[in-house]
């Protein structure tokens, strides 16, 4: 098994890897901004390449999502990308309702769903009991919903997510593995300043 | 409301004067009663986008997005919702995010409703252990300039401040059996 998004052979497991996921979301990513939430998904942004626009959230759990639609709103001239776990985009459920309400058609928010909490030693999380993150999202008015399994799939999304114009919510089932941690800037004044810089906001 | 009631500014007003005069963008709010009339004139207002919550954390996300894109948010919450913002505050302190939390209290003056009293009374001392900012409002009068001096030391200084509007102020919620 090789190509884009596969990584190592994991058996007869279908599910993608998320360091060629991420790689996949954010290449040719032209001036879109990023946001990833606590844990795994920072680390796969900054292996996938530092970044001035990236934000990465190294606390705040449950907030990614708010982040995104904050900042969509400012800045309705930029493409805003999301990229968050499924324990992350848990915790702050409600802000798929509150985003659902809004609709910002430059925001996208992609969860990278393994089922797990990584960081913490992969205790289940909901997801792995059924619950649909895209469920959740469809019914809260977000009509561009797209769940991720494959290759192709996730191609057909990276490409949407170049030119889309209205708000995008998609799950990507990833492997359960814990790639090596890539650790990016912690100081959050010095992520937050280069960011508003690169925007010209500072 | 009347063409009179409505000719007569109140603190209400003034505080949306000065949400006016610092270029607030975004209003991040769970409603409560004494916000109302607020709530209405920043509806009104097309130069600020309002976005309802479906729980005060939300807020601290928002307001910490708009900056990063730029703008000036504000929240519009109730004394019991200070306490889901706590942890969120994390954000805010982490990265100097400025913020401005305008918080109608409930739980004292003349409150009715008991379950009320326990995050009432604490809401002032819950912000500070997180080092917000905090003022008080009392009298109708010094309304729209403690709002402007809450927002003015929260945005020049990448702060977050909060300014508590006194039950006594808006009045104490009347219940009818």
């Amino acid at each position: 098994m090789s190509g884009l998004a596969t990584g190592p052979a994991k058996g007869n497991d279908p599910r993608l890897d998320r360091r060629a996921a991420m790689r996949a979301l954010l290449d040719g990513r032209g001036d879109m901004l990023l946001v990833t939430g606590l844990g795994s998904t920072t680390y796969d942004a900054a292996a996938a390449g530092d970044d001035e626009r990236n934000f990465y959230l190294w606390g705040a759990m449950g907030a990614a999502a708010m982040v995104g639609l904050g900042l969509a709103i400012a800045r309705p001239d930029r493409r805003v990308l999301v990229v968050t776990g499924d324990g992350e985009m848990l915790m702050g459920l409600g802000a798929l309702a509150t985003v659902g309400v809004q609709r910002p058609p430059n925001l996208a928010i992609v969860v990278f769903d393994n089922g797990r909490y990584a960081e913490t030693g992969m205790q289940p999380s909901h997801t792995d009991s059924g619950v649909s993150l895209c469920g959740v999202a469809r019914s809260c008015g977000i009509d561009a919903v797209y769940d991720i399994a494959e290759e192709t799939a996730l191609t057909e999304l990276a490409a949407r997510l170049r030119q889309f114009d209205r708000t995008i919510f998609a799950r990507i089932a990833i492997h359960t593995d814990e790639p090596p941690r890539v650790l990016p800037i912690r100081d959050g004044v010095l992520l937050k300043t280069r960011f508003r810089r690169a925007l010209g906001a500072e | 409301m009347t063409e009179l009631a409505t000719a007569i500014a109140d603190w209400r007003d003034d505080i949306f004067a000065a949400l006016r005069a610092a270029e607030i963008r975004q209003v991040g709010y769970v409603p409560d009663a004494g916000h109302s009339r607020l709530l209405e004139l920043c509806n009104a207002d097309p130069a600020i986008r309002m976005v309802s919550l479906t729980t005060e954390e939300e807020g601290i996300g928002l307001a910490a997005g708009a900056w990063l894109g730029g703008q000036r948010a504000a929240l519009l919450m109730q004394s019991s919702g200070v306490g889901n913002c706590i942890n969120l505050l994390s954000l805010a302190k982490s990265c100097r995010f400025p913020m401005t939390m305008l918080v109608t209290m409930r739980g004292e003056w003349g409150e009715f409703n008991p379950w009320q009293v326990p995050m009432g009374t604490k809401t002032q001392a819950a912000l500070e252990l997180m080092d917000v900012l905090v003022y008080r409002v009392e009298r109708a009068e010094e309304a729209g300039e403690t709002v402007t001096a809450a927002l003015d030391i929260a945005f020049n200084g990448g702060l977050v401040s909060a300014v508590l509007l006194a039950q006594r102020l808006i009045g104490a919620k009347r219940w009818v059996k």
